[in-house]
Parts: C-alpha cells; sequence; structure tokens
C-alpha cells in the first residue's frame, strides 16, 4: 500500500479531484450553509444606505474570476437595484471590461433599469492606482468616456456626479491587483469613501485587518462569501450550488496532506528499521 | 442531456478541453489552444488601450484643442487648461508615450527612460503615501484597542491579538540576533505566523477549486444543459 | 545626463505626487492630476509595446522556422486578426454583437478561465507529494490550513454539529481568522508598508535605480 502511494502517478489524483468536483455539480447534496457575520455585515452596509442613492462599483477581474466574483457582482447588483440605487461600474482590470458589461446588462435587464440613466457602465482605463486617484479629481475626467463611446457627462445618471463625495458608498469587487488593497489605500484612505468589498479567497485573509480597523465595513471573501451572499438575500446562484463540490474537495485535499504526510512517515520507519 | 446548437458555446468549451488535455499530457490540442490565447490576449490588449485610453483620454482632447475647445465650453485656447481639461498640454503624455517605441531601436532606446521615469516616479508617490495612510497609520492606530474589554472572552482575544501582533512584528526585527527574550518573543511570532500562513493556505485551495467549479459549471451547464 | 535626467524627473514627479496628499490648493492639485493624466496614457502607449513586442519576437521565429514555427504562426495570425477586427469597429468594439466581443467571450475568456482552473489539480496533487509535516511550525501550518478548509464549507459544520457551538469547526475557524491570522497578517501588513514607503522613498531620490536598465 506504501509503495503503491509512494509510486501512484499524479494523473490519478487529477483523475479524483476531476470527479469529486463534477460529481457533485451533477447530483447535488444540498449542504446547508451558514452566514458568517462578515457576509452580514456587507449586506447590512449596503442596506443602510438611502434608497435612490448613486454608489459606485469597481467590479475589477477577469473571466478567470468568473467563479468567485460574478455571483457577489450579481447578487450585490440586485440588492442596490432593489433600493433604486443607480450604479456607476468601472473595470481597472483589462480583461475585465467585457465580463463585467454582461454581468451589470444581465442584472439590470432582470430588474428592469435603464442604461444611462439608472447605471452606466464606465468600461475600463489603464493605470491601477492613479486612476483612483484621478477619479478623485473628478470621475469623468478619468471617464471622458462610457463603456459604449458616449460621452460619460451628457448621461443623466452622470449629471450629479462629480467624484467621490457623489457617493455615499464604494462596493469593490475585485480579484487581485489591482482591487481592494489599492482601493483601501488611495480611495478609503485618502477621501474617506465608506467601502465594501469581495474578492478571491486567496486574498481574502489579508484584508481581514482592514475589516477590524474599520477600513472595509464588511467583506465576501470567496465562492463561500458569494454563496452566504445568496443564502441572506435568498437567492440560489452558482455559487451556492457549487459548494457541495467545494466541500468534498476541500475533503479531498486534507486527505491528501494527511495520506501524503501518513506515506512519507512509514517510509522513514520502514527506513528506520 | 441537451447540448446547445451554439456554435460559439461549442467553441468555446472545445478550447477549454483543449486546454485541460495538458493534464494528461503535452499535446498539440494544448499547444494550439496556448498559443492562440496568447496571441489573441495580445492583440485585445493592444486595442483594449488604443480605444480606451489614447483615443478618449489623448486623442480627443487633444484634437479638440487645435481648435481652442476643451470640456469647458467657456474657455477658449489651445493651452487654456483647468483641473481635467488639460488641451494642448497633453502633446506632453502623447511624445512620451511614443518615446516608449524608442526601446525598438538600439542607438535611441536611452529616450525610452524619460517616459519610464514619469511613470515610476507617479507610482511611487501614489503608492508610498497610500501605503503609509492605508496600512500604517490607520493599522497601527487600530491595534491601539483596550486589553479590557468589559468580557472575559472578548479581552482574552484581545490579549492573544496583541501578544501576536508584537511578536510577529519582533520576528521582523534583524536588528539584533534573535536570542534570549527577542528569541523566545521571535519565536512565538513565528508560530503566529505559521497559523496565517495556513490560514492563506486553505483559503487558496478555496479559491483555486471554485475555478474549476467555474469551469465543469458552464461545460455541464451552458455547453451540454444539464441542468 | 542619459541617467541623470530621468533620475531627475522620477524624483520631481515623485515628490510632487507626495506633495500632493498634503496640500489640496489648486496650484498642487491641478500639476498632480496631469501627471497621473500623463502616466495613464504612457502605461497605455506601454501596452501597445508589449503587444507590438510580442509581435516581432514571434514573427521573427515564424521567419526563421524555429522549430514550433506552425504554433508561432497561429499566434501571430490572431494577434494581428484581433487588433485589425478591433481597430475597424471602433469605440464600441466590445458592444454585444461585434465580433471583437464574440473574440471575447467564445475565444479569450474561456482559455483564460481553464488556464486558472489547471491550478486545482496541481493544488491537490502538491498537497499530496510536497506538502510535508515535519516540525512544530509546519504542523501548525498545516492544522490552520485543516481548520480553515474544512470549517469555511458546508461539510465543516455537518462533521462536528455534534459539538457545543464553539467548538464546532466553523466557530473555530473563524475565531483563527480573526485572532492569531488577523494578528500576523497585520503584522506582515505594517512590516510591508514600511518597507514600500522605503523603497518608494528610495526610487524617488535616485537611490535604487534598476528600472534605468541598459547600455547609455
Amino acid at each position: 500500500m506504501t509503495k503503491f502511494l509512494e509510486t501512484l502517478d499524479r494523473r490519478w489524483i487529477f483523475l479524483a479531484m476531476g470527479l469529486l468536483v463534477l460529481l457533485p455539480l451533477m447530483f447535488p447534496l444540498s449542504l446547508p450553509l451558514t452566514v458568517s457575520p462578515r457576509v452580514r455585515a456587507f449586506e447590512a452596509a449596503i442596506a443602510r444606505i438611502p434608497d435612490g442613492s448613486t454608489v459606485l462599483m469597481s467590479c475589477d477581474y477577469d473571466p478567470a474570476g468568473i467563479p468567485e466574483m460574478v455571483p457577489m457582482t450579481q447578487t450585490a447588483l440586485r440588492q442596490l437595484f432593489d433600493k433604486n440605487c443607480k450604479v456607476v461600474v468601472t473595470c481597472l482590470w483589462n480583461g475585465g471590461p467585457g465580463l463585467v458589461d454582461n454581468v451589470v446588462r444581465g442584472v439590470a435587464a432582470e430588474k428592469h433599469k435603464q442604461d444611462g440613466v439608472d447605471f452606466v457602465n464606465l468600461g475600463f482605463k489603464e493605470g491601477r492606482e492613479a486612476v483612483m486617484v484621478l477619479m478623485g479629481q473628478g470621475i469623468a475626467n478619468a471617464f471622458p468616456r462610457d463603456y459604449q463611446g458616449r460621452e460619460s457627462r451628457s448621461l443623466p445618471i452622470m449629471l450629479h456626479v462629480r467624484d467621490y463625495s457623489s457617493f455615499p458608498l464604494l462596493v469593490n469587487i475585485s480579484a487581485g491587483y489591482p482591487g481592494v488593497k489599492e482601493w483601501v489605500q488611495q480611495v478609503q484612505g485618502r477621501f474617506h469613501l465608506p467601502m465594501v468589498a469581495g474578492c478571491t479567497a486567496v486574498s481574502a485573509p489579508e484584508f481581514y485587518p482592514y475589516l477590524q480597523s474599520g477600513q472595509l465595513l464588511g467583506l465576501l471573501g470567496g465562492m463561500a462569501g458569494a454563496a452566504e451572499y445568496e443564502k441572506l438575500r435568498n437567492e440560489k446562484g452558482s455559487a451556492t450550488r457549487g459548494m457541495d463540490a467545494q466541500s468534498l474537495a476541500h475533503v479531498f485535499v486534507a486527505i491528501c496532506i494527511l495520506l501524503g504526510n501518513w506515506v512519507q512517515w512509514r517510509k522513514r520507519r520502514e527506513g528506520g528499521s | 442531456m441537451n447540448p446547445t446548437h451554439d456554435l460559439s458555446i461549442w467553441i468555446g468549451a472545445l478550447l477549454t478541453l483543449c486546454v485541460l488535455s495538458f493534464l494528461y499530457r503535452d499535446n498539440p490540442f494544448y499547444k494550439f489552444a496556448e498559443h492562440l490565447f496568447v496571441g489573441v490576449s495580445a492583440g485585445y490588449y493592444i486595442v483594449l488601450n488604443f480605444w480606451t485610453v489614447i483615443v478618449p483620454n489623448l486623442w480627443d482632447p487633444l484634437s479638440r484643442s487645435f481648435a481652442g475647445q476643451g470640456v469647458n465650453a467657456a474657455r477658449t485656447g489651445m493651452f487654456a487648461a483647468e483641473l481635467g481639461d488639460y488641451r494642448g498640454w497633453l502633446v506632453i503624455p502623447g511624445l512620451l508615450g511614443v518615446l516608449l517605441f524608442s526601446r525598438f531601436f538600439a542607438r535611441v532606446s536611452w529616450l525610452s527612460r524619460w517616459s519610464l521615469a514619469v511613470i515610476i516616479g507617479v507610482y511611487a508617490g501614489i503608492k508610498t503615501t497610500g501605503f503609509a495612510q492605508g496600512d500604517f497609520v490607520a493599522q497601527v492606530q487600530s491595534s491601539l484597542v483596550p486589553l479590557w474589554t468589559g468580557q472575559v472572552a472578548s479581552s482574552l482575544n484581545a490579549l492573544i491579538f496583541t501578544v501576536g501582533l508584537i511578536t510577529s512584528l519582533l520576528f521582523f526585527f534583524y536588528s539584533r540576533e534573535h536570542k534570549g527574550a527577542l528569541g523566545a518573543a521571535s519565536r512565538l511570532g513565528i508560530f503566529f505566523l505559521m497559523v496565517s500562513f495556513g490560514a492563506g493556505y486553505g483559503y487558496t485551495v478555496m479559491s483555486r477549486v471554485s475555478l474549476l467549479i467555474g469551469r465543469f459549471q458552464f461545460l455541464l451547464h451552458d455547453w451540454l444543459g444539464m441542468r | 545626463m542619459k541617467r541623470e535626467f530621468p533620475l531627475l524627473i522620477t524624483a520631481g514627479v515623485g515628490l510632487f505626487m507626495i506633495l500632493s496628499f498634503f496640500v489640496p490648493h489648486e496650484i498642487v492639485s491641478v500639476p498632480a492630476d496631469f501627471l497621473q493624466q500623463c502616466a495613464i496614457i504612457v502605461v497605455a502607449f506601454g501596452y501597445v509595446l508589449g503587444g507590438a513586442n510580442v509581435l516581432k519576437l514571434n514573427a521573427d521565429q515564424v521567419y526563421r522556422r524555429t522549430p514550433g514555427w506552425p504554433y508561432k504562426l497561429v499566434l501571430v495570425a490572431s494577434l494581428i486578426a484581433t487588433v485589425a477586427i478591433g481597430l475597424v469597429e471602433g469605440r464600441g468594439f466590445l458592444n454585444p454583437g461585434m465580433r471583437s466581443k464574440w473574440i471575447y467571450d467564445n475565444l479569450y475568456a474561456p482559455m483564460s478561465a481553464t488556464m486558472f482552473a489547471m491550478l486545482a489539480f496541481y493544488i491537490a496533487s502538491a498537497a499530496f507529494r510536497a506538502f510535508r509535516i515535519r516540525t512544530v511550525e509546519a504542523g501548525l501550518l498545516a492544522a490552520a490550513a485543516l481548520i480553515v478548509m474544512l470549517g469555511r464549507v458546508p461539510i465543516g459544520h455537518v462533521l462536528t454539529s455534534w459539538l457545543p457551538a464553539p467548538l464546532q469547526l466553523p466557530a473555530v475557524q473563524d475565531w483563527v481568522m480573526e485572532v492569531p491570522q488577523n494578528a500576523a497578517k497585520r503584522a506582515i501588513l505594517i512590516g510591508a508598508a514600511l518597507g514600500v514607503m522605503a523603497t518608494g522613498l528610495r526610487v524617488i531620490l535616485g537611490i535604487e535605480r534598476s528600472y534605468l536598465s541598459g547600455k547609455d
């Protein structure tokens, strides 16, 4: 057994991982979800803003972040549209504008919201932190045209939008750099704009200090955070459907760690004796 | 099972399978998909930056400034700039951007350093103040919390947190050898750091698995119509 | 002057950007805003330069028929096609119905997502073959990893629902993330902030010059 595991071709591990992710997607287990305090805080921060406000939402991700970021974006947009908030969307990742536009348009159509009046996708701008600081002097200075090429200053939604002071909240959904950290440093810290964030699981641990310090009012971490947010909002989206597969995959990786070490321990024992 | 009739989704699904085929071994299908991806990505980034930055932020305002016009219709003049309306002055970044291409010509490649110098200067300045305000001042400020909160459990947590913070910071203090009290404190700090790295590993596993779940959801739902 | 003038530019621009953080007066804020616009435009040109460099290198390999040149031809052809289509389609090149949008949705997006999705397989393989617990520190790392991995997903609650609430995996995971993990992460944040501030000042003051690579 030890010999077999020692010389195991890694492609068997790949196959096992693939099956443990695939099968729960085809045959759901419906394992129960519990909502964490950080996700409740995210939802509560959005619920607290006055109905009808104009909110800035920066969706900084690309297609690699679809499973984690898109469900968060959709649920946050639905919550904002349900409050009749207007949403100004930006994207600072060059792989993201097409995807973000698909997501925003999909939710806007669902909620019968009008482009240019109830929401606008200002599209992508290269420059990372420089764009964030530039927006502080004027949103339209950084984004003179929107995603479709229209003059952003002429759009009804942008008539009352000047700079960050025009928004009560920033909702940042980001997959890495530039993202939550840069928005906290350059915008929350400099312009004191209240902020909530959704991020990939890989970067979530490093934003806990921002939560504790109050720089972030709420945090969605990864697909689990997205699924909890969906549950809180009584939705059953792709994040919720993916949690069974996530559970089994995590158990598998835990078993791999323990089994790998057991094999090494046995090998050392046999080598010693 | 009800596979889609949309050819576009079939193409996306087949390319997905081509990339996944690398898990078995390197093969021509994977190589084809990889090179197609690099070519499409590079072309996309060129076009994206052209239409989203170079044209709206440089070309449009510059060409309007030749007619003495800008964002503020009340002001006329090619160099009549104000906040957010830089008109003819945008010749400067335009020139700096073109100078970047001097890197292709060895004799004049040193000119590209001027462009790089502007970029480096701007980002060094922005990042220095950003880290100072957002990561240093704010984090130190929020670390100065009362150790006694009125409740035993949260006070214990505050104490553990403070001990963890100080000992982890002491681990990074390399001006003195880690011996004696400093050695003991930094060893405790290592334990806290290992817990944080372990937590980071756990979240990384979650993130990577999510990516695979997303791909399988696309193949099952969008391609094969299995809901 | 080929190295000194850029250093002067960096110093002047960098110090001005730091000054703009503290001085809101328009005599500082307007030039600072202009410099940020400059940086955005120059970085965009940088991406065009990068794409042109990729084209040049691979076209050269196709011309010289290096091993694997048919794949390089695929790369060059797809790059030129994407650029040509995007330039012809104009400002709304990513609008629904555009060919560029089709390329983005059906070529770029699936392959980009799948490249990263493969990491899930490798992380499982690495967990089995490379994750070795040989010291107390590694044991702590593994314990934290296992608690977080299992506590963050529904199965953690299912496995430990028979325990009192504070001892269930999700609650333990929450405590690990909010207390010891948070403390260490804050220490790393503060340390990294000091490092970035020091490096930023070194670059601005011309002590760090690695960005001026190449011969004069």
